[in-house]
């Protein structure tokens, strides 16, 4: 079954092709592919996990800051999926955001990302998708509001935001620095998450990996060089995190969980290394030192700290390496947008279980024990402790999150 | 109607500790394992997380981990000629329930028992020549050699923190020197010991005793074990025994594991599914597999090459009685051999209580402790006593829970503004020393179906007809006052003597160690099991847990259980598996 949707999908492509074509049946092509598939981690969207889909059969409900959207059938299923897409189709889709009867993409599709892959690679995963078993499913109209629903909208927003580029090698740097840079721009997709996007969801050249909020997750700063978010971790801690799904300083949860269970534990580690590398070498301007909390705030805070993190967390925040965060140099902690720490004491967090490191630890949500006031002196205090100074929090912030997550969940 | 399900390799009946065990080996040997469990899911996050474990009301008082007594419980009495009645509120010992069975809410006590306990028949007969007529002890039919490589393994897997005190046949300083040979150190350093262990230490080292660190499964620092799970330093908060610990700082099914076991797609389990018998194939010379109920009320009949009894002790001799499987035990003619020597442990100590200083027992947990093994098993010379067996005394800090611990000295009334007083006084101020006693088996100790009392599904409930025994006795008698004397060499101003006298009460809480059953033994007419923990009636029914016990050891029971556990699970795989039969000729 699977050979033969091959074998038609390239008699239609046959056309299209030129020099590729040598290629086409290698299985070492497919299994380029599937590498590549993983980095790109296009399991995590294009298969409805929440309803225990079929995988890449698509139809999960991305939300959008504009509307939800559907994931597409990557399957090679004729009227579903990609089963008539010719190699050509599929890499105007990677490349520019068309798709094979010319309409724009919705960029919640990171080909912003993606068109830094080559042709050959586009290719690559072409061939490992065509060679999956193909799976016919309903299609679910996007839920979008007038104008973005007309398709013809996106166009605008290509025109504005989007840069059809080749991945340009910089000389100066190492193999290996060039790698990473490829990898986490490129198919890792990484800024799609932690780069600051515009308000039509756009990625800010100067926010460049300083942390963006999507979905009211707040990603965090992953810059390694000097005052950057992680410029405390060095490059074996990204490789742990990213391998293992456990560091000294934390282990991915709930969205960046996905990432670490479906992409980065299975990617070589030499690319894992690369992506570290890469992360050391970015510098970020130093952060103003915000204005200090009043002592009243830092003392309650102070005092629920104690009661309710200080079991785990241990009691100078320094946690426990590998297993309870340390709070004190988190970057998510201390961020600028406090999204995801609010969300976490409310709603708690699982940390992503992976192949070598299987337990399944938690944290446990607070919501029904600590209210809004007291959440925001926590994080007031954790924030203003030692000589950080990150800022307050305000009662209103939690308030405004815990609203969310009871409509949403 | 029944409904039929497709056949499995194994059906594990109950999902604790020996369950997990058994789950994960034979998993890992490729054979397709389904686990019934009676109760639900539980895991740490979200059923005792550190937000709402420590909750005494809920879990020491209303007790929220155990088996409810309202979907079963067993019958007592203390002798032949009583009628027995059902127990409707747990009291002396309390079974769990659910995913990780007892694991959960264990206190985390692991200790090895002694090489002379697997032959205590024998090894007693030579030194003291015969024993009493109506002590049916036996050995198991293993040796302490056989299970050292189980017992090694089983702490590293829960990451037991503790000193070697005899590795590969060398004494070491600090450990237990009574201990046997270990192969290897234990996997963590021993816990953070307070000020009541150091004056035990002190006090027992003054007599020529040599203290040494229980073995805890209360983390002394972070761990991972072989299977790659994760265990982080115990916060010593003091709710151990009676509550899931929710810092993943507790060795349980649930941290060390179940998250590898749920992985893996040859594993399957089904909770809220109790099992009401073990069926037997038309010749009776093995099973067919098990029939159980769901919450709806629906019969399902799961065939199985391979059953597997890892319930509680008193659940498997109950459903062994139940199916048919076996001779009951008939304590007027003394054979038939299934609900035979049932044992317990004989507990008593000495309480302590200072005048300056602080205990500050509420920095506990359920395996921080010292303790003295010279008056445990056979380390000692019983020439003349009138007993066999012995216990281990120990000086432990487990709690300060207010609602549960409150001990005031002897003569305070209970209850009133003088006792208010005196709680108020001594809260702080208090600890204990106390004996861990054995328990041999006697003929007219057992268990059986009751006559009388059902459970919701019409069957019988099981019945236990017990109480203590003149060698408890003497044996309790003659520990006790060692116990008293290290209390009153630790410095307080009083101590209080609690002996063991009188009959077996099944109120107060004594110890979850409820042992034999369905025994372990070389003799098809004596044991219900052979030396594999395998039925001699059906040659593929494995038993697991404390019923295999001939008779109880001065030791928790757990340590012992999971290397019996790893010991026949790997019978099954390397011989079992291969030609299928009894794997002792009887």
């Amino acid at each position: 079954m699977r050979r033969l949707a091959l074998i038609t999908a390239f008699c239609g492509a046959s056309f299209a092709l030129g020099e590729g074509q040598a290629q086409e049946l290698s299985s070492s092509e497919v299994e380029r592919g599937r590498y590549l598939t993983q980095a790109g981690d296009c399991k995590a969207c294009h298969t409805d996990i929440e309803n225990d889909g079929i995988p890449f059969a698509g139809g999960r409900a991305l939300m959008t800051p504009f509307g939800t959207i559907y994931s597409a059938n990557l399957t090679p299923d004729d009227e579903t999926g990609l089963g008539r897409w010719t190699r050509e189709d599929f890499y105007n889709a990677l490349n520019e955001g068309i798709d094979d009867e010319g309409r724009h993409l919705y960029p919640a599709m990171p080909y912003p990302y993606f068109t830094l892959m080559t042709r050959q690679q586009t290719d690559a995963i072409f061939a490992y998708l065509q060679s999956l078993e193909p799976v016919q499913v309903e299609e679910q109209e996007n839920d979008l509001p007038f104008p973005l629903n007309i398709r013809m909208s996106v166009s605008g927003w290509k025109l504005l935001f989007f840069d059809d580029e080749e991945f340009v090698i910089n000389p100066d740097r190492s193999e290996e620095w060039n790698r990473g840079r490829f990898l986490v721009d490129g198919p890792l997709h990484c800024g799609a998450c932690h780069s600051g996007k515009n308000l039509l969801g756009a990625s800010k050249d100067d926010e460049y990996l300083r942390g963006g909020t999507l979905q009211n997750w707040f990603a965090p700063n992953i810059r390694g060089g000097e005052n950057g978010g992680i410029a405390h971790w060095d490059e074996d801690d990204i490789f742990e995190f990213l391998k293992y799904g456990r560091a000294e300083h934390t282990a991915p949860m709930q969205r960046m969980g996905e990432v670490v269970a479906i992409s980065t534990q299975f990617l070589q580690e030499e690319d894992l290394r690369a992506v570290a590398t890469y992360l050391k070498s970015l510098d970020d301007t130093s952060r103003e030192p915000e204005e200090a909390p009043e002592t009243a705030r830092l003392e309650a805070g102070e005092g629920i700290y104690f009661d309710n993190c200080a079991a785990c967390h241990a009691t100078d925040a320094s946690g426990v390496p590998y297993f309870f965060a340390p709070l004190g140099t988190s970057n998510k902690l201390h961020a600028k947008d406090p999204s995801t720490v609010i969300r976490i004491i409310l709603g708690g967090a699982r940390a992503q279980p992976t192949e070598t490191v299987p337990s399944m630890l938690a944290m446990p949500p607070f919501a029904w024990k600590l209210t809004d006031t007291q959440i925001a002196d926590l994080l007031t205090f954790l924030r203003n402790t030692g000589d950080r100074r990150s800022g307050a929090v305000s009662a209103e912030a939690v308030a405004e999150m815990r609203e969310y997550l009871a409509e949403e969940y | 109607m029944t409904n039929h399900l497709p056949k499995v390799d194994v059906v594990l009946v109950g999902f604790g500790w020996t369950g997990a065990i058994y789950a994960e080996k034979l998993t890992a040997a490729g054979m397709e394992v389904l686990a019934l469990e009676r109760g639900p899911w539980r895991d740490t996050p979200k059923d005792f997380a550190t937000t709402f474990a420590q909750d005494e009301l809920r879990y020491y008082w209303r007790h929220g981990m155990f088996q409810e007594t309202s979907q079963s419980t067993v019958t007592f009495r203390n002798n032949g000629a009583q009628t027995a009645l059902p127990m409707r509120h747990w009291g002396s010992f309390l079974p769990g329930n659910g995913v990780g069975g007892s694991g959960v809410h264990w206190n985390g006590q692991t200790y090895r028992f002694l090489p002379s306990d697997f032959v205590a028949k024998s090894h007693n007969a030579e030194r003291y020549g015969p024993l009493p007529e109506d002590m049916t002890i036996q050995d198991y039919g293993v040796t302490y050699e056989e299970l050292e490589p189980h017992f090694d393994y089983f702490e590293k897997i829960c990451g037991i923190c503790g000193t070697a005190g005899n590795l590969r046949g060398d004494i070491q300083k600090g450990g237990n020197p009574f201990e046997g040979p270990r192969s290897d150190e234990y996997p963590n350093p021993p816990m953070e010991m307070t000020f009541s262990q150091d004056r035990f230490e002190a006090a027992a080292r003054e007599m020529g005793l040599n203290p040494f660190p229980v073995p805890s499964a209360n983390m002394s620092r972070a761990y991972v074990n072989p299977l790659g799970l994760q265990l982080a330093p115990c916060t010593y908060c003091g709710f151990c025994e009676k509550y899931g610990c929710g810092n993943y700082s507790k060795s349980s099914p649930q941290t060390t594991i179940i998250p590898v076991l749920m992985q893996r797609p040859n594993f399957t389990l089904r909770t809220d599914s109790e099992v009401l018998s073990v069926e037997k194939s038309a010749d009776g010379t093995r099973t067919t597999g098990v029939t159980y109920v769901d919450t709806s009320g629906e019969r399902f009949f799961q065939p199985a090459e391979v059953v597997v009894l890892c319930a509680y002790p008193l659940e498997n001799t109950r459903l062994m009685l139940l199916s048919e499987i076996g001779t009951p035990y008939d304590p007027q003619t003394g054979e038939g051999v299934v609900g035979k020597n049932y044992c317990y442990q004989v507990m008593s100590g000495a309480r302590v209580f200072f005048d300056e200083e602080y205990t500050n027992g509420f920095v506990g947990a359920g395996a921080l402790g010292m303790a003295v093994d010279e008056y445990n098993g056979d380390n000692f010379d019983h020439s003349g006593l009138g007993f066999i067996g012995g216990g281990y005394i120990a000086c432990y800090t487990t709690n300060a829970r207010p609602i549960e611990s409150h001990p005031v000295p002897d003569g305070v009334p209970g209850w009133g503004s003088e006792w208010k007083q005196s709680v108020r006084a001594n809260f702080l101020k208090t600890t204990t020393v106390g004996v861990h006693g054995a328990s041999m088996a006697h003929r007219s100790n057992y268990l059986d179906l009751d006559p009388t009392y059902t459970d919701r599904h019409g069957r019988p409930l099981l019945r236990m007809t017990y109480d203590f025994t003149l060698n408890d006795r003497r044996l309790t008698a003659h520990i006790t006052p060692v116990a008293e004397e290290i209390a009153r060499g630790m410095g307080g101003r009083e101590v209080n003597v609690a002996e063991r006298k009188g009959s077996y009460d099944s109120m107060p809480y004594q110890t979850t160690h409820n042992t034999g059953g369905t025994i372990m033994g070389n003799d098809p007419q004596t044991s219900v099991c052979n030396r594999y923990c395998q039925s001699w009636d059906l040659h593929n029914l494995f038993v697991a847990g404390a019923g295999l016990f001939p008779q109880n050891a001065g030791y928790n029971p757990t340590g012992t259980v999971a290397a019996l556990a790893y010991w026949t699970v790997a019978a099954i795989i390397d011989q079992y598996m291969a030609d299928p039969g009894s794997l002792v000729q009887a």
